[in-house]
């Protein structure tokens, strides 16, 4: 595949992602909407790595990024849904908004 | 040539999944489609030579997607799809926005003006990049290092109930401490 067709590929799953953490009202549904994200993060990073500078590890080194973001995303998001939810059996977003502006 | 089949079909397949996540009403069925979406990133991942970091990435979310069933379990919204629901809020504006943002990604990929690669992969990726984290790149690694054990102190201290500053007070200076039972050695 070309450098184009995968980079509109990591667009179609970024906006999917996207979509999934504009609408879903559980938490833990929009933090798939993110994994989502990240994922398409990591497949343009091992696109570029591969079609434009493969003599240089930056772009590895740039999935390796993503692949801890989404490792740390989700643990932290995890322990944030069990705190909400120990604190007031919340598990949508609509109610998780005690620090809305 | 059939590794070039092979990328159209995990391409299909990664966004058809990742479709399917916001599809299902089943939040244990996303789960997987959302696994079967990463497998297919991992695929793409592998066929592009990088083969150490694509078998990371297939264990690792296949690993990640197997606690986040549990957790999927524990917060369903709709268990064994007995109360249906509406799942989705602010469908049609969040519809319009990524829509209008995949056709700007779009426009800019199919319009920009690419650099021509240059240099060809090394025979070893792998040993490339364990060469570059060790060398110029220490920092992230070392950034990362910090980050994940922050990660986990942040895990423990937000999944914890009752934690020392919850039984002594704020400053850890309470005569007794604040149970809501007594018990324990005389207390």
């Amino acid at each position: 595949m070309t450098l184009s067709l995968l980079m509109l590929l990591a667009a179609a799953l970024f906006c999917t992602g996207l979509f999934g953490v504009l609408t879903q009202q559980s938490v833990v549904m929009l933090m798939m909407g993110l994994e989502l994200m990240i994922g398409a993060v990591i497949l343009a990073a091992a696109a570029a790595w591969r079609h434009l500078a493969p003599a240089n590890a930056d772009g590895q080194v740039v999935v390796i990024l993503a692949v801890t973001a989404m490792a740390l995303e989700m643990a932290v998001g995890f322990a944030v849904v069990t705190a909400l939810f120990r604190t007031g059996e919340k598990d949508l977003t609509d109610q998780a908004a005690e620090l809305r502006g | 040539m059939l590794s070039a089949v092979l990328a159209w079909v995990l391409a299909l397949c990664a966004v058809t999944a990742g479709v399917l996540v916001f599809r299902f009403d089943s939040m244990a069925r996303a789960t997987f489609a959302l696994l079967a979406s990463l497998l297919c990133v991992a695929g793409e991942v592998l066929l592009l030579g990088l083969q150490y970091l694509g078998v990371v990435i297939v264990l690792m979310m296949t690993i990640e997607m197997a606690v986040m069933a549990v957790f999927m379990i524990m917060f369903m919204m709709n268990p064994a799809g007995l109360m249906p629901m509406a799942m989705l809020h602010n469908t049609r504006a969040a519809a319009a926005l990524c829509a209008a943002l995949f056709a700007l990604l779009a426009t800019g990929v199919l319009t920009a003006d690419w650099p021509r690669a240059t240099g060809r992969p090394p025979a070893d990726p792998t040993f490339e990049l364990g060469m570059s984290l060790m060398g110029p790149q220490i920092l992230t690694m070392m950034t990362l290092g910090t980050a994940l054990f922050a990660t986990i102190v942040a895990t423990v201290v937000l999944a914890t109930r009752r934690g020392r500053y919850d039984r002594w007070g704020d400053d850890l200076r309470a005569a007794r401490p604040d149970d809501p039972a007594r018990g324990g050695v005389g207390r």
